[in-house]
């Protein structure tokens, strides 16, 4: 075995011996290393201002309403083109952020500790669906839920978190995988794990029979004519909004992807992938023996299905830190784990073994966490190897949401995206040298 | 070779996808195995590629 193919044995190795673990909650200025007032997190690799694709701008707008340094879009543009205002990768502090990815200096975080390898990862919380802070909107229906996410789910679950003694992430990927997620796009069945997990504790916090405080409420009288005549405790209003949005655990798992990819970077002569991003704008990868080095190219529009009222014509390109999933191994990689959501990208449950299949010819391992029944418990195709991937002209597959090109509008659809060929020819260059 | 086209053809195809697309509505078994060149060919790659061996 080559010294290159050994070293990419031990990145791997290193990749699945991870173990990802939720262990608290916090806010990002405390706990995230390098946060600063001044200083604004965001998916992908590094951009300016100027270059910001409409939906990073539009929570990056949001994101100076929220923390009180702007009052409107105007102020909070001339703000943000200031100076004043520090932009840098979620990547560069060991944190991950779906679409956008904007994490300010007051939001709450999950944190996950790696008991493997020890250190810590770090991931916003999930808002849900519709308009949101992570699609580029920032209306006072984003802000406010934005407030109750911060003032009250963060706090109870951070309880819950401590009473638990931690939740296995891992664990949960694992057991979502013979549940049919993909742990990319198909999150119902981790948010259910993760609900079954962490319900007992969050009825257990000091908010679990609090129903008054100081903080936007989360309205349920659609939820049941239970709760239009009868105020919902803070733990019924936490859990019906798990209930609510089968997102509640992407953030978490990707934060645990995070941890796996960090335990497989820094190996000399590897050649795998460590990180793979998005900001709306360009697509950056990492890869292990090449340090804090982004190669980068202009990022693709995903083909997908679209929401009522949309069409390709309203896309904006490829954007966020999810494909923190497909870089360890599953998300589009357990394709074949998750056929139900096929029909996502108008293919058929064999579509979605041939893009399985298809991985392996990329990577260097079958995961020894993460399996699929379907294929007779075959391992997830894990550790892209960039010389894989200009060899065979294959790049990775990924599945992703799909952001309106504008700031403030959101959502529009989802489907799949194509890295672009030229970084990983990029990155092969400077492994030669 | 006559008697190769008197039985019935079961086809191997590599490369190019429309040959197997054309046997195939046709009515002719054809198996498509997707391949193409490494690094599709480009001396420049395959000489880095070399390299990191």
């Amino acid at each position: 075995m080559s010294r290159i193919d050994q070293a990419n044995q031990e990145a791997v190795k290193r990749m699945m011996l991870s173990r990802p673990v939720w262990v608290d909650v916090g806010k990002a200025i405390d706990v995230i290393p390098g946060m600063k007032k001044n200083l604004f997190l965001h998916a992908g690799p590094p951009i300016t201002w100027d270059r910001m694709s409409g939906p990073l701008k539009g929570a990056i707008i949001g994101g100076l309403i929220y923390e009180g340094l702007a009052k409107d879009t105007e102020e909070a543009e001339k703000l943000a083109a200031s100076g004043d205002i520090e932009f840098a990768p979620c990547h560069h502090h060991n944190a991950v952020g779906p679409m956008a990815g904007v994490t300010t200096p007051s939001q709450m975080v999950f944190i996950i500790e790696d008991k493997e390898w020890g250190g810590f990862t770090y991931s916003n919380m999930n808002e849900g669906y519709g308009k949101v802070l992570r699609y580029g909107a920032y209306d006072d229906e984003v802000i406010n839920r934005l407030k109750w996410l911060d003032g009250v789910y963060a706090p109870v679950i951070k309880e819950a978190v401590h009473l638990a003694k931690g939740v296995d992430i891992k664990s949960i990927i694992a057991q979502a995988l013979h549940m049919g997620d993909d742990g990319h796009n198909r999150n119902r069945a981790t948010t259910s794990l993760f609900i079954r997990t962490i319900a007992p504790f969050v009825v257990e916090t000091g908010w679990g029979k609090k129903t008054d405080y100081d903080a936007p409420r989360l309205d349920l009288s659609n939820v049941s004519e239970y709760f239009k005549e009868n105020k919902a405790t803070a733990a019924a209003e936490v859990l019906a909004f798990m209930h609510s949005n089968d997102l509640t655990s992407l953030n978490a798992i990707m934060a645990a992807c995070k941890s796996m990819a960090l335990a497989a970077h820094g190996i000399e002569n590897s050649t795998i992938v460590t990180t793979m991003a998005r900001n709306g704008t360009d697509f950056g990868i990492r890869v292990s023996s090449t340090g804090d080095k982004w190669f980068t190219a202009p990022a693709n529009v995903p083909d997908g299905l679209y929401f009522s009222g949309f069409t390709a014509s309203d896309a904006n390109r490829d954007i966020g830190d999810s494909v923190i999933t497909e870089t360890v191994g599953i998300g589009g990689f357990a394709m074949a784990a998750a056929p139900a959501i096929v029909n996502f990208i108008g293919g058929s449950p064999a579509d979605a073994f041939d893009a399985t299949n298809e991985m392996f010819e990329i990577t260097v391992a079958e995961n020894n966490n993460f399996n699929i029944p379907a294929m007779d418990f075959k391992g997830t195709p894990t550790g892209i190897d960039v010389r894989k991937v200009v060899e065979k002209n294959i790049v990775p597959r990924i599945n992703t949401g799909i952001a309106h090109k504008d700031p403030g509008v959101g959502q529009v659809g989802a489907g799949i995206v194509k890295p672009p060929f030229e970084m990983f020819i990029d990155a092969l260059k400077e492994l030669a040298r | 070779m006559e008697d190769l086209f008197k039985s019935e053809l079961k086809v191997i195809n590599m490369g190019l996808e429309g040959f197997a697309e054309t046997l195939k509505e046709r009515g002719t078994k054809v198996l498509h195995v997707r391949w193409q060149p490494p690094a599709q060919g480009n001396e420049d790659l395959l000489s880095l590629l070399d390299k990191l061996k």
